[in-house]
């Protein structure tokens, strides 16, 4: 998704006070340790008082909360506080898995293309075009092909995300590839892999870093939105969005059993975008602002 | 568009199950399939059948429903006046909002303003479409009963009743879309402050605000629209799941259903139809450059 606007640095009239580290990079902080939170959660979920997340219970459907259930129990009597532990282990993972795909493939299509002439006019026409479809209906559209599995979800989503990621690394390369210490590498007879590899990659790390964590925040909310719509993870995994999907006939009587994922998974998302705008600011602010 | 119309064609020849035999049904033999396969074409190579599909689709024919059987041009008729609807109120909502925040923000930057804009952007980014419309059916319906619940009423019957089915799906739909819209105001607005023209056009005692929006905003302009443009995506993201939380009966709710049943050509319709609006509407963006900056010709 198009979530990459970056607010400048204030301008110079602006006089900012140095202000303690910890001040500073409080949106770093605070979103790190909300993440690390979730992490702990997803990782540690059979540990944290749970039951079996898909254990069906017919007596005790749509329980209120309890000392038993702290979130009460959904139509079918599944636990709802089991399922949205276990559901963190779902978003992050779809999130981590996206972000790294996406900027795997990116990086390769945008280092290439960033280097060689034919290669980008091709590619860079066939990434205008995937831009072109929203990227929530090309995730829709690749999972509406294949049968609902994390693999395909994760590919689904990724996708999108790729053409993003390339422009981003190719105008990195653009920018570099003028960069005196390149022509210096080129006039003493390197190798141009060896310049894309030693030269070229390193630089790009800083606002790759910065869109991964983007891209891992807004790949949890696709696939929620997958999940919700029905074209996500199959209905056995629990996961927030299936979840959500799953409460919406009972919405009216047991509004807990949206209201409380929903909250997880905002929180989770806006952990991730809080370490986003952190990296950023503290990173070289002006290469994340390429985008 | 082109790579549009291609992979949007690969999706239904490479979409499993073989529509001959769905048509077929369970009594057909093989020679029934063989020969209906033939009739629709099924059995000519890929780049043929992309193009006679091509050929339909550049004549307006984008193929019919695998369920009902009715034309996909006929269903999208049906339902675009919800969903267009929808998306012309939360622009407009979005725009009148975000645009005014974005300007505030950076005129006082740094302070309490600024920080509260920041902050609800990172919110409006965090929080995904059907979250915040189940938080506001819960607030504002259910709670309070203040709006309706869930539903959509045509304007013909009335632009009241309209608008207020409309209030709850457009504040869901549109805050993502005022966050987006509002940082990059923001960040435009503080690079054309920090330009000397705007310390002349203050030093010479010009009203704040006519600095502000005649001599700022309008340099700002363009990556404004730019970002007003490519949010339109985001648009359309939200609203497939916008209307399955509202239940509108517009084009997101008629895709959803279309691919819970695996409905191929109605897919395959809706994402041409909405992947060509994107473009179109980019186009006008790139187009509307002109007005606001005079030194840009085409």
């Amino acid at each position: 998704m198009a979530l990459t606007v970056v607010s400048p640095t204030p301008p110079e009239a602006i006089k900012v006070r140095r202000r303690p580290w910890w001040v500073r990079n409080i949106t770093i902080i605070a979103g790190g340790a909300l993440l690390l939170a979730a992490l702990l959660m997803a990782l540690l979920a059979p540990w944290l008082g749970t039951i079996d997340p898909t254990a069906l219970s017919p007596i005790r459907r749509l329980r209120p909360p309890s000392d038993q259930f702290w979130f009460g129990t959904d139509q079918l009597g599944r636990d709802l506080y089991s399922r949205v532990i276990y559901g963190a282990r779902a978003s992050l993972l779809v999130g981590a898995a996206v972000a790294a795909f996406a900027v795997a493939a990116g990086l390769f299509f945008g280092l290439v293309s960033g280097f060689n002439r034919w290669v980008d006019a091709v590619l860079m026409r066939v990434m205008d075009g995937l831009m072109s479809i929203p990227s929530v209906l090309l995730a829709v559209a690749l999972m509406a092909l294949t049968k609902a599995s994390l693999g395909n979800v994760i590919v689904a989503i990724a996708v999108a995300e790729v053409p993003r990621v390339t422009r981003l690394v190719r105008s990195v390369v653009l920018g570099l590839r003028e960069q005196p210490f390149v022509e210096a590498a080129v006039a003493s007879g390197t190798s141009a892999p060896r310049i894309l590899v030693r030269h070229i990659l390193p630089n790009t790390i800083a606002p790759l870093l910065v869109q991964a964590t983007y891209i891992c925040a807004s790949a949890i909310i696709t696939e929620a939105i997958l999940s919700f719509i029905g074209a996500g993870l199959p209905p056995s995994i629990p996961t927030w969005g299936n979840i959500i999907a799953e409460g919406r006939a009972v919405f009216q009587i047991r509004p807990q059993l949206i209201l409380i994922p929903a909250a997880f998974l905002s929180a989770t998302v806006l952990a991730i975008n809080l370490l986003g705008d952190g990296l950023r600011d503290a990173l070289d602010p002006r290469l994340a602002r390429q985008m | 568009m082109g790579v549009v119309a291609l992979f949007v064609f690969s999706l239904l020849y490479l979409a499993p199950g073989d529509p001959a035999a769905i048509i077929a049904g369970d009594i057909a033999t093989v020679d029934d399939i063989a020969r209906i396969r033939a009739v629709l074409g099924l059995d000519e190579p890929f780049h043929i059948r992309f193009g006679t599909w091509l050929w339909s689709i550049l004549h307006g024919d984008l193929g019919s429903s695998i369920f009902s059987n009715l034309p996909v041009s006929t269903l999208i008729g049906q339902r675009v006046e919800a969903t267009v609807s929808l998306a012309a109120t939360t622009l407009v909502f979005a725009v009148l909002v975000a645009v005014p925040m974005g300007v505030v923000a950076a005129w006082k930057a740094g302070s309490l303003i600024d920080r509260a804009v920041m902050v609800f952007a990172v919110f409006g980014f965090s929080v995904p479409v059907f979250v915040l419309g189940y938080l506001l059916i819960f607030g504002f319906s259910i709670s309070l009963d203040w709006l309706p619940v869930q539903g959509f009423v045509s304007i013909t019957e009335g632009f009241w009743p309209f608008l207020r089915q409309l209030v709850l799906p457009t504040i869901a739909l549109g805050t993502v879309y005022i966050a987006l819209i509002a940082r990059m105001t923001r960040a435009a607005m503080l690079d054309v402050l920090a330009q000397d023209y705007i310390r002349t056009a203050d030093a010479k005692g010009l009203r704040t605000d006519r600095v502000l929006v005649g001599h700022a905003l309008r340099n700002a302009a363009v990556p404004i629209v730019t970002v007003i443009g490519i949010g339109v995506a985001l648009l359309i993201g939200g609203v497939v799941v916008t209307e399955s939380v509202f239940a509108i009966p517009g084009l997101g709710r008629m895709t959803v259903d279309a691919i819970l049943r695996r409905d191929y050509p109605v897919i395959q319709g809706v994402i041409l139809m909405f992947s060509f609006v994107y473009v179109v509407i980019n186009l006008l963006v790139d187009l509307s450059y002109t007005l606001f900056d005079p030194r840009i010709r085409y």
